[in-house]
């Protein structure tokens, strides 16, 4: 799905769901891919001993890559270009075996004099119904 | 309640601190590996002709992965050491970016962070910083900000 098609200001509807996107489980490898790819060597997300020795009783998720996973939920439904502000709370830790579904629904437009924009309320839940995030967004769109 | 508690580590007067600039070209090998990480198959985000085919110049930015090139410094926990900050005892609290202009690989981006607000909650057991980011690429043109709120929790 390369040539994807930006949705259209006039087409979309407060209330509307943007495709939802559910995560394979949250492994060891998972987070040390990540350690890898985004730079964050914070080792309580990888190495056990510093968890445990930080109090907590294993090591958990970076908190960017939940993030990570609400922003490919916008950016399978629009250009990375339309993205304005994207923001999140982070209200929950991430452990090794979560399943991550990440979701986003449309809440407002806001036709503006310079740009027409819609916002979007995300959320990142776990198999279980816990919040790990919640966040908004709001995308230009023609 | 500021400066109450005897387990306070963030004090206010480091609102004002300033990391040190950093400037980092966007590599697509690290944009792969991204991708890889967070799942991301789409090969817009991996293939070249894949990211020109949708009108790109080059592999786009994500939208997190501004987060990840700051960290791209030689130590990017330094300055928690420095400020006395323990590294084991801080979460992510809330993370907000705003973006005025795309990013792509080859860009070369330029980070200036400062700390613009401490604060605790719960009698201290909570404290709050807030770093604020400007992000220019290599034309001086301010391309994004983002805010970085960490925690620091004190067990009972």
């Amino acid at each position: 799905m390369t040539a994807r098609v930006a949705p259209r200001f006039d087409e979309v509807s407060v209330g509307e769901h943007l495709p939802a996107l559910t995560l394979p489980p949250i492994t060891r490898a998972t987070l040390a891919i990540y350690c890898g790819a985004s730079g964050d060597h914070n080792p309580v997300h990888v190495d056990i001993d510093f968890a445990r020795a930080a109090g907590l009783d294993d090591v958990i998720t970076h908190g960017m890559l939940v993030m990570a996973y609400t922003g490919r939920v916008l950016t399978e439904w629009a250009p990375p270009a339309a993205i304005r502000r994207f923001d999140t709370r982070f209200l929950a830790v991430t452990r090794v075996g979560d399943v991550i579904t990440a979701s986003a629904r449309v809440v407002e437009k806001l036709d503006g004099a310079d740009a027409r924009c819609v916002r979007v309320e995300l959320a990142a839940v776990d198999q279980r119904g816990e919040f790990k995030t919640r966040g908004s967004a709001v995308l230009a769109l023609a | 309640m500021a400066g109450e508690s005897p387990r306070r580590v963030l004090r206010t007067e480091l609102v004002g601190y300033r990391n040190r600039p950093f400037s980092v070209e966007v590599e697509k090998g690290r944009l792969r590996l991204f991708a890889k990480a967070i799942g991301e198959t789409d090969p817009v985000w991996s293939d070249d002709e894949a990211a020109r085919a949708a009108g790109y110049p080059s592999l786009p930015v994500p939208p997190t992965f501004l987060f990840c090139l700051e960290m791209e410094r030689p130590d990017p926990y330094d300055w928690f050491e420095e400020l006395g900050i323990p590294l084991g005892q801080v979460l992510h609290g809330e993370q907000a970016f705003s973006y005025h202009e795309p990013c792509f690989a080859g860009d070369v981006l330029r980070f200036e962070a400062e700390i613009i607000d401490v604060f605790a909650k719960k009698g201290g057991a909570l404290e709050f910083l807030v770093q604020h980011n400007v992000v220019s690429n290599q034309h001086g043109v301010r391309v994004a900000e983002f805010d970085r709120t960490i925690v620091v929790r004190h067990p009972a």
